[in-house]
């Protein structure tokens, strides 16, 4: 029988293309209609921390250096108040395989495809995650193939992705180039379709467990090392997996009081399916176009049930701009020795800023990841790229940067200010996403406000509340 | 058809070249896609081997993937480089250090 291939036939054939390609019956966690057991899909159809750890150190992905920053640590506390400036450390994930954490979710998710006798897998991504499945498949004999969204309707590729794609390629995976649009998820369904390959989603709960041991590690480590818990970590947040893996398993490893940031690049005002937008960007990911929509509406992934639920583990959320993040990147080469990112900087710059002058010299505040850099990826070839693309690059203050039009670089590492985003209004958000689709004046039961007090990390109380103010 | 660098060139039964095609033509595009992209189609670019005879840019070929998998498309590239790289030096950067170092001092 041949099947359409049009948008709206391949779309509606999402849910039974998705089950075939990742192997997890998701109906059996729904609880209808609002919620479904989070917690159990992670323990039945992932993999316990135990298991992560063996599958990823028999990969050599993991247990990567934690660097305490101390150049950068003396200069914070020189711009703090007295007594003020944490210890900075960083967890250098650039060692990875691949050069970034994302080996950790791509070495669960090919260990399972090959496990259950897949004989490849596809990953629709842009960023590091291309490059680390393709090195995971590489290391277990799988065929691979990634698609990208890599170039405008001119042909012209972000500088970023042509590397990664590069890096796709180099580990032999067969990849897709795409021009800008949402359609990459309809390019890569119908790749599923016609391989039965594994659909090596980011946001399986294999891919989320991977992660756990990003935050174990983390605590288990300090407290070694300095006798001490973090008292905070940042992790830097698009479609969020990182800041989800980090919390799980710091919570895993008994350090859950620690406060957990996500920090995202502000990207505000640039369409992220826009041709024209698309090479006005500097950030192809790490940015608020992916981290606010994932965290007020977790389901919009590749998968029925997303299991990244940043609004779960996230105690709070900032940006930073493009141009405190390049000016940042600079300060760790410079004083740190270490040429990583640029967009896995974006928690660093955030940490740098506001949030270890908030802390006090006895406390400790780590940097979950690196990346590694490279052609493409480094950030004078980012910042000659959007010259060439009529953005203004310059020297000021931080606060005039304009998403697509202006890239202001800090004069002064005081200037830079991680600026807080309302999570109170991201939680309505979801709460309020939550409900779509249910008949007016649908009133969610016991059971569902404790589902959405869970998936905001508030209490029934909260929903309860927030859910009296939507139906007035 | 796609905009190729290389008008004179032929690709032989072997070699390494990127083929072009459309996925969906502009008009048949998500719905929710903006209206600039709405305009314009979403084309796809795949590198691999040439499998049989010779072409010229422009021509329908067939090429075997990485993957080792059989995909068809028009030919715009022979032996496509990568042309990114780590741009100009960029002044606003460069100042940064001494900067910085000097407040260490």
């Amino acid at each position: 029988m041949s099947r359409g291939t049009s948008y709206q036939e391949v779309m509606a054939r999402k849910g039974e293309i998705v089950n075939q390609a990742v192997g997890i019956d998701y109906q059996e966690f729904e609880r209808p209609p609002i919620a479904f057991d989070y917690e159990e899909m992670m323990r039945t159809a992932g993999y316990s921390l135990d298991e992560v750890r063996a599958i990823q150190g028999e990969m050599n992905v993991g247990e990567t250096p934690l660097m305490e920053l101390k150049n950068i640590t003396r200069l914070v506390r020189q711009l703090a108040p007295p007594g003020k400036g944490a210890r900075i450390f960083l967890k250098d994930e650039a060692a990875n395989p691949s050069g970034s954490f994302k080996d950790r979710r791509a070495a669960v998710s090919c260990y399972h495809a090959a496990l259950k006798g897949y004989k490849g897998v596809i990953a629709a991504t842009s960023g590091n995650y291309g490059a680390a499945v393709a090195s995971q498949a590489a290391r277990r004999g799988l065929k691979c193939i990634i698609v990208q969204e890599v170039f405008d309707s001119r042909g012209v590729g972000q500088p970023e992705i042509i590397e990664k794609g590069r890096a796709c390629e180099a580990y032999g995976a067969e990849v897709w180039q795409l021009t800008v649009g949402p359609e990459l998820f309809y390019t890569f369904l119908r790749l599923l379709e016609e391989t039965g390959y594994f659909n090596a989603s980011l946001y399986t709960p294999f891919g989320i467990a991977g992660v756990e041991t990003l935050g174990y590690e983390i605590a288990e480590e300090l407290r070694e090392r300095e006798g001490r818990a973090p008292d905070v970590v940042i992790a830097t947040h698009a479609g969020g997996g990182n800041i989800t893996g980090t919390g799980r398993g710091l919570i895993k490893a008994g350090s859950g009081r620690t406060v957990l940031v996500g920090a995202s690049v502000d990207l505000s005002g640039l369409h992220m399916a826009s041709d024209a937008d698309f090479n006005r960007k500097s950030f192809t990911t790490g940015h608020t176009g992916f981290g606010v929509p994932f965290a007020t509406k977790a389901d919009r992934a590749d998968v029925p049930r997303n299991a990244a639920r940043s609004l779960r583990y996230m105690d709070r959320y900032v940006t930073v701009t493009q141009g405190e993040v390049f000016y940042v990147t600079e300060m760790l080469a410079q004083l740190e020795g270490l040429q990583r990112g640029p967009a896995g900087n974006t928690s660093l710059a955030a940490a740098v800023v506001s949030i270890a002058q908030e802390l006090s010299e006895q406390q400790i505040v780590v940097v979950n990841e690196t990346e590694y850099t490279g052609a493409g990826k480094h950030p004078t070839a980012q910042l000659t790229f959007a010259r060439r693309n009529g953005v203004e690059v310059r020297r000021g203050d931080p606060r005039e940067n304009r998403p697509g039009r202006a890239i202001v670089i800090p004069e002064d590492p005081g200037q830079i200010r991680a600026v807080d985003v309302d999570l109170d209004a991201l939680r309505r958000s979801n709460i309020k996403n939550a409900l779509e689709g249910l008949p007016e004046g649908y009133a969610p039961g016991p059971e569902e406000i404790r589902f959405l007090a869970g998936e905001t990390r508030t209490d029934e109380a909260y929903v309860r509340q927030a859910l009296e103010e939507l139906l007035l | 058809m796609a905009f190729s660098a290389q008008t004179d060139a032929i690709a032989h039964k072997g070699d390494w070249v990127q083929i072009y095609r459309i996925v969906l033509e502009a008009g048949a595009r998500a719905p929710q896609v903006p209206e600039d992209t709405q305009q314009v189609s979403l084309e796809a670019r795949i590198k691999g081997f040439m499998e049989d005879g010779s072409a010229r840019i422009g021509q329908k070929v067939a090429i075997q993937t990485l993957a080792g998998r059989r995909v068809e498309g028009e030919l715009v590239v022979v032996n496509p480089a990568y042309g990114h790289d780590f741009g100009e030096p960029i002044p606003e950067l460069l100042a940064i250090g001494p900067e910085l170092r000097r407040m260490l001092e």
